[in-house]
């Protein structure tokens, strides 16, 4: 255990997250972990981590951090500008920090959470075998605050291979993911598919809440009995206006679930942000 | 010898259809005995439902038909009244005895008697770690949701909604009738497993002073 980074400053919310909690659903814990699954992963595989190390997830940017020992870090996820002590440097690139030296992330251009690795992890105490928070259920660690000293673990053997990761960043305009028919399509008179939506900003790590001509019940169904709720999955609530479900989503749900988005797309869902389109196009199995 | 129907729910998870909860527990108990051999990353019960999910890439076909195969086969759930019965400590002083008293046409003591009088069985869970969702307990107790849901339960309150009882691990809005509260740790980081309530289980309330 040594300190690693002092957080100087949050943005709108910065947690600590890694692969989650996955299989205690039937005691009602979620898996929750890293949004972006995929940047989260690039993040630690840039600093040649384990895949199970934590980093730290901004939303929007915003973040400040000072480094208290010398540390290598990458920044994956939506391309916050980034600065070491007042010097531009690269997204999703491999950077190092001397003791002292300050990390500032501004402000993300398109996209909504970026991911800070540091070589080593971030080494708060686990919960239920994961530091991830769990914003739902209030598991893990607290939100980073100002003043939050966060211990980083022994570096790993590995060195990194790469300076730099060629990735697209996430799309600024309108966002297309793919999805199935969902274990309740029937539920509704109209189609998900058929129309555009847009990300609410109500929406959070529990889901992306979506704005747009509301979708109607197929009269007389009555309630649902509670049912499991999957990473993705596309709810109607009685509003008619659907909540696409991520990370912190509820372990099971009474509303009809009408699509659900594939594996691999859910981490582009998870970084759209408040304004943006989303389509849903269907994927056959 | 339940009959699951398998719904679609992307690409990494199947929704295995069942007639009551009953048969959820049956084939939930039957689903977990395969866990590791199947390489299951979730069993999810509901209260017609079991949700099983994998990781990606796994084809879904093969495996819907035999989680419906395992649930033709499993026992059925009624062989397994003889799960573990926890005994959760209740004092009777809850803001809605005196509605669900209306509601039901009882008398406070005869709530709390019909509340006390039988076991509870785990359904399953949802809503916040530890919290189960209790299901055949005395049918006189079936009352709707408040109207109103509070902003604030506190911590430990035991309430009924619709067919079910339960209680609050943690201070939540909710609207549930709440009859009283209980000291009894749901939900304990430290204790393995933390959840002290478990789909299969049975509950047993009991009232007491203080």
């Amino acid at each position: 255990m040594r300190a690693g980074l002092t957080v100087l400053a949050t943005g709108p919310l910065a947690l600590v997250q890694d692969r989650g909690r996955p299989g205690l659903g039937g005691t009602g814990v979620g898996c929750s972990g890293a949004a972006d699954r995929r940047s989260h992963d690039l993040a630690n595989r840039l600093v040649a981590n384990d895949p199970g190390a934590a980093s730290i997830e901004v939303t929007l940017g915003g973040l400040q951090v000072r480094a208290e020992v010398d540390l290598t870090v990458a920044v994956t996820g939506a391309p916050a500008p980034a600065d070491v002590a007042g010097t531009p440097v690269g997204h999703a690139a491999v950077l190092r920090l001397r003791a002292g030296q300050v990390l500032t992330l501004g402000w993300a251009p398109s996209g909504l959470r970026s991911y800070l690795a540091v070589r080593g992890g971030i080494d708060v105490a686990p919960v239920l075998g994961s530091r991830a928070t769990d914003v739902l259920s209030g598991l893990g660690p607290p939100p980073l605050a100002v003043g939050t000293v966060l211990p980083v673990g022994p570096a790993p053997h590995g060195a990194p291979v790469v300076d730099q990761a060629p990735v697209a960043v996430p799309a600024a305009g309108p966002l297309v993911v793919r999805a199935r028919r969902g274990p309740r399509a029937d539920w509704v008179r109209d189609d998900l598919f058929a129309r555009p939506w847009t990300i609410s900003s109500r929406s959070d790590r529990i889901g992306a809440r979506l704005d747009g001509a509301p979708l109607h019940p197929v009269e007389g169904r009555g309630e649902l009995p509670s049912e499991g709720l999957v990473r993705g999955a596309v709810q109607v609530p009685p509003s008619g206006e659907p909540v696409l479900f991520l990370a912190d989503h509820p372990v099971t749900g009474g509303y009809p679930v009408v699509a659900v988005v594939l594996d691999a797309d859910v981490d582009l869902a998870a970084q759209a942000r408040p304004g943006q389109q989303i389509r849903f196009q269907e994927a056959r199995p | 010898m339940p009959e699951a129907r398998v719904l679609p729910c992307g690409d990494t998870s199947l929704l295995l259809e069942v007639v009551d909860l009953d048969a959820v527990l049956a084939v939930a108990a039957a689903v977990e005995e395969v866990r590791a051999e199947l390489a299951l990353l979730d069993v999810v019960p509901g209260a017609r439902t079991v949700l099983v999910t994998v990781e990606p890439g796994r084809a879904l076909g093969p495996l819907g038909q035999r989680l419906q195969d395992l649930a033709r086969t499993a026992p059925d759930a009624a062989a397994a009244r003889h799960g573990d019965e926890t005994r959760i400590e209740v004092v009777y002083d809850g803001p809605d005895l005196d509605e669900v008293a209306a509601l039901t046409g009882l008398s406070r003591q005869q709530v709390v008697r019909a509340h006390t009088g039988t076991p509870w069985r785990i359904g399953f869970g949802g809503f916040a770690p530890g919290f189960v969702y209790l299901v055949d307990g005395d049918p006189r107790l079936a009352v709707p949701r408040r109207t109103e849901s509070r902003t604030s339960v506190p911590a430990g309150s035991v309430g009924l909604a619709g067919a079910f009882s339960g209680i609050y691990p943690r201070a939540s809005p909710g609207g549930w009738q709440l009859l009283g509260r209980t000291g009894a740790p749901l939900f304990d980081l430290d204790r393995d497993p933390p959840a002290l309530l478990r789909t299969g289980g049975w509950v047993r309330f009991v009232a007491v002073l203080s």
